[in-house]
């Protein structure tokens, strides 16, 4: 019960902080403005209307993957409380609280997925202003597999982060993780139209499962010949990376001092 | 009066360095207990252990009948700390550090906003409550830090240098609200500190920290009374000829110099003054020469022959730099 109640408040903490920070709720419409507006239309257009998906436009097909994108850039991000918790002193007074390692994990990572998913949502939203079609159905479908895709990106992050001492550092694990993660998740074109080495890579990056499960749900029809796995087979391989990296993250945690 | 911490040779070292060795100190009930010390004596990994944030290299202690290593959880549910450096949630309000703190240690919800109330009026920032930490001074973090550690209704308060880097002013505020909480709570209070004044006016014993071990315990009077006599402070052109003359003349040892004065402990101050003056006359031209009561600083430098003083100027050496690290 008591564990119960740590676990909340270290939850209900994160999303407090994060719905105080207006500066980075307005900041967070721009990045994905920008990838809808001025990528989604530029590449469609200079590819004329020759998308390799019947019925799709190039903006649609890149419109799941920024979702992702903006969820995995969020997610790792959130890392950084940690060590902002860790600078300013905050982390001490969770780690001498009488609750056990795991709530602490669990709070401040359902927390900051809290945030990312709050993040994702506003993604939707662009998209509907942008014209994009998405119905009160298939947007209630794709907030468990948003959460579920945040669950192991927040872990990373955190584990990371718990094993930093400066922001700086944290920054520059950022580029190495975030962008090949990205890049390689299919985000901006299907991968099976690329070179065999490079679609073996994509296999293997867990973010490649989230887009398609977006893609899934999303695109719906349109998107069913060219996915990458069916859409259960998707939530499984996300959800088991999850518990892996959950995993891992309380054990991070756990040798914290 | 029953003992609510004993230590049984509680010691830590860091890469065979020893931080605290085999320290054997018990506390009593209620009472207010100074660890007073030079930086890097120790103090702060004491408390650190105390608290279960570091695992003793070996030896235990008990608090609150609980023991530090087998029973961890136990310990923290019965203790509150307020830590050396800040840490407080300064995106958060007051009142909501303090909420967040009530839920992490189990206070029953019914009770919570009563506790919160009545402990906001006992450090004065009621009014403060519903504002974002960040826009509150030191002194008032510090204040609600220890306003925070006693929610939980803890039994022992542990308060690492609780008034470092605070003006004069401010650390008089602290000292009053630390006598107040203890009075209102009846709870026991060990702290740390390097001031020779915090230890004196707050605490009803000291226990001198030096090298990791106690080398005098007892309330104030008491370290005092066992210099035996009173300061004599010399003011003199020539301090070495000051020295010399006590030491050969007079048959004093110990003097020292302080700050350019000699200083000397002895048995019978006010007969000594008149045979100080005239065992220099012929060599020494004597400015001021005056008589004072022994304070600690005096009580540290019969022990260590050195003065604490001299030592916190420096920056905290290995042991310090390394646990500090340790524990952010």
């Amino acid at each position: 019960m008591s564990e119960l109640r740590g676990f909340y408040t270290l939850w209900l903490r994160e999303v407090k902080r994060y719905l105080r920070d207006r500066v980075r709720i307005v900041s967070s419409f721009f990045q994905p403005l920008l990838w809808l507006v001025i990528f989604g239309v530029g590449i469609g257009a200079s590819l004329r209307g020759a998308v390799p998906i019947p019925g799709l436009t190039y903006q649609q097909l890149i419109f799941p993957g920024i979702i992702g994108q903006t969820l995995l850039f969020t997610s790792m991000f959130m890392g950084i409380s940690v060590i902002w918790d860790k600078e300013f002193g905050f982390m001490k007074e969770i780690l001498v609280a009488p609750i056990s390692r795991v709530s602490i994990f669990l709070g401040k990572m359902i927390g900051d997925s809290t945030d990312a998913l709050i993040q994702g949502i506003i993604v939707i939203f662009l998209g509907l202003a942008l014209g994009i079609n998405i119905d009160p159905m298939t947007f209630l479908a794709s907030l468990p597999i948003m959460l579920l895709i945040t669950f192991g990106l927040v872990s990373i992050g955190l584990t990371i982060a718990s094993f930093m001492g400066s922001l700086e550092s944290f920054g520059a694990i950022q580029s190495f993780i975030n962008l090949p993660l990205f890049f390689l998740s299919g985000a901006l074109f299907q991968i099976q139209s690329l070179p065999g080495w490079m679609q073996d890579i994509s296999k293997a990056n867990p973010l490649t499962y989230g887009v398609d499960a977006l893609r899934n749900v999303i695109l719906g029809a349109a998107w069913q010949p060219f996915q990458v796995q069916p859409l259960f087979m998707d939530i499984a391989i996300v959800g088991a990376f999850d518990v892996g990296m959950i995993i891992i993250g309380t054990w991070a945690f756990s040798r914290m001092k | 009066m029953t003992n609510i911490i004993e230590t049984f040779k509680l010691t830590k070292s860091f890469n065979g360095l020893t931080a605290v060795d085999k320290l054997d100190i018990s506390v009593e009930s209620g009472e207010i207990f100074a660890l007073l010390g030079p930086n890097g004596a120790g103090k702060t990994t004491t408390i650190s252990m105390l608290c279960t944030i570091l695992k003793p290299t070996s030896g235990t202690a008990k608090i609150n009948g609980f023991d530090i290593v087998k029973e961890p959880m136990q310990v923290r549910k019965s203790i509150g700390i307020v830590f050396q450096d800040p840490s407080i949630d300064d995106r958060l309000t007051a009142r909501e550090n303090l909420y967040m703190h009530a839920n992490l240690y189990g206070v029953p919800a019914s009770e919570q906003k009563n506790r919160i109330d009545s402990i906001l009026k006992l450090v004065e920032l009621e009014d403060r409550a519903d504002d974002l930490m960040r826009t509150y001074s030191g002194g008032m973090r510090r204040r609600l830090e220890l306003a925070r550690g006693l929610i939980h209704y803890p039994k022992v308060l542990f308060l690492d240098e609780p008034t470092l880097g605070l003006d004069p002013q401010t650390r008089d505020h602290v000292w009053k609200y630390i006598r107040g909480l203890k009075e209102a709570h009846d709870i026991t209070v060990v702290l740390t500190t390097h001031y020779m004044d915090e230890a004196d006016k707050l605490s009803d014993r000291i226990a001198i920290m030096d090298y990791g071990k106690i080398i005098a315990l007892g309330t104030s009077d008491k370290l005092k009374e066992t210099l035996e006599g009173d300061v004599i402070i010399i003011k003199a052109n020539n301090t070495d000829g000051v020295i010399s003359v006590l030491t050969e003349k007079i048959g004093l040892s110990g003097a020292h110099v302080i700050n350019g004065t000699v200083e000397v402990t002895v048995k019978n101050g006010k007969s000594m003054l008149p045979r100080i003056v005239m065992a220099t006359k012929n060599d020494i031209f004597i400015e001021s020469i005056s008589l004072r009561e022994p304070n600690l600083e005096d009580v540290f430098l019969h022990y260590t022959g050195r003065t604490i003083r001299a030592d916190s100027s420096r920056e905290p050496h290995g042991i310090a730099a390394i646990q500090r690290r340790k524990i952010r």
